[in-house]
């Protein structure tokens, strides 16, 4: 017996389905709109394209310095471009000395272009909060990875409304950068 | 705005909660909101930064009692109703409408010019390049101490960051001053920098050894340093 009928549906989706009702009688919206661009979102751009790059300076030493000198231009010879952070990208490489974090903690600037839609995780105080000055510690209790030595650390907060700034893991045992040494993780 | 949205150094939130296998939205309602506050800038109906300002401005209690998509929610329909598109009238007329009939489907409308001006934006961005002008005033290497200002409107100078000492590690180009973009009073492009901050300069002694902190940071946020 439909039991999802069995409790009501909470007002913000009434709430939203108003707003959406105006704006398509005021011709700014269609639902076909609203399909076409969530379809891309759940589809075409996501990590896996970050995923591309990094797998491409890990055994192309010319690319990864393309890559660090202009991600820009570097990530659109992948194809990779779009709306959230494609209009100027900085990558910075982690190294053995130097591990990167990259937190907003005044909204949630994410690189959307490489790693598709923020998780609610990176969105969420409990990241934003801590992570610009407690940097190591969280990152060591907070998840589960393999421990990251404590010489050196830094965070990095973008403030832009126009770049952003993944943090290019090392390069897994085995591949053929040598400048590149094993990697315990990738950054989120 | 010195406003909790500036979470940078606040104790007490708790764990971080991870999701395996998260899904990109949690509800249908997030997609439309998600597309609603594209239509919003690709219209040129309102820009990012003072749809970042309309969050910061949504109440500070409900800031922290709500979800990101609902911050992008209320953010939306304050700007549509400020910037004349909406009446907030009929957006209560229509939502009690919606209330009392769940299953009324969507206006149907098909509109393939908007579909095509949405994707190209979804696909390429919203361009906004460097500028030309002006010059930058500092260069990589410089001392500069920010400035120790508290404005009631939208800023990127995180709290945290105010009164403090740094060094310039980048400059990225000229940007849109979203202080003054947020607010109506045009595009006024600075230079932006990623600027370097020890540690120990933002957080004393709960901060961590060899720790350092990059904050990108437009030209008018920054002082020089006077030489030690």
């Amino acid at each position: 017996m439909g039991s999802h009928h069995s409790e009501p549906e909470p007002w913000v989706v009434h709430r939203v389905r108003a707003l959406e009702s105006l704006l398509i009688e005021k011709g700014l919206l269609s639902t076909e709109v609203v399909d076409k661009v969530v379809q891309t979102y759940e589809k075409d751009v996501g990590p896996m394209n970050g995923a591309r790059a990094v797998a491409r300076a890990w055994t192309d030493p010319a690319y990864k310095q393309r890559l660090l000198a202009d991600g820009t231009a570097a990530l659109a010879e992948l194809g990779i471009s779009g709306r959230g952070g494609g209009d100027k990208m900085v990558v910075i490489e982690n190294t053995p000395t130097v591990h990167n974090m990259v937190v907003c903690t005044l909204c949630s600037c994410y690189p959307w272009i490489v790693l598709g839609l923020p998780p609610v995780w990176y969105k969420a105080p409990a990241y934003r909060s801590p992570c610009s000055n407690r940097a190591w510690s969280w990152e060591n209790s907070a998840w589960s990875c393999h421990p990251i030595p404590r010489s050196a650390y830094g965070t990095r907060a973008p403030k832009s409304a126009t770049w952003c700034c993944p943090a290019a893991p090392r390069a897994p045992r085995g591949s053929r950068s040598p400048s590149w040494r094993p990697s315990s993780r990738a950054m989120p | 705005m010195n406003g909790v949205h500036d979470l940078g150094g606040r104790h007490g939130f708790g764990p971080i909660q991870r999701e395996a296998n998260e899904p990109a939205f949690h509800a249908e309602w997030e997609k439309a909101v998600l597309v609603m506050n594209l239509i919003g800038m690709v219209k040129r109906i309102y820009n990012i930064d003072e749809f970042r300002h309309a969050i910061e401005r949504m109440g500070q209690q409900r800031y922290l009692d709500t979800s990101y998509y609902e911050h992008w929610l209320a953010s939306v329909e304050t700007l549509l109703v400020e910037k004349s598109v909406i009446k907030r009238e009929e957006l209560e007329a229509r939502t009690n409408h919606f209330e009392a009939n769940p299953t009324e489907p969507l206006p149907d409308r098909k509109d393939p010019e908007l579909l095509a001006r949405v994707m190209n934006v979804v696909r390429k961005g919203m361009a906004e390049k460097s500028e030309p002008d002006p010059a930058p005033r500092f260069k990589p290497g410089d001392a500069v101490i920010t400035r120790n200002w508290q404005p009631r409107g939208h800023t990127r100078l995180p709290g945290y960051a105010r009164g403090h000492r740094g060094r310039i590690h980048l400059f990225h180009g000229v940007y849109i001053l979203p202080d003054a973009h947020a607010h109506g009073r045009g595009r006024c492009p600075e230079p932006l920098y990623s600027v370097s901050f020890e540690s120990g300069e933002l957080w004393g002694d709960a901060a961590e050894p060899k720790a350092r902190v990059h904050i990108d940071l437009w030209e008018s946020y920054l002082q020089p340093a006077e030489k030690t």
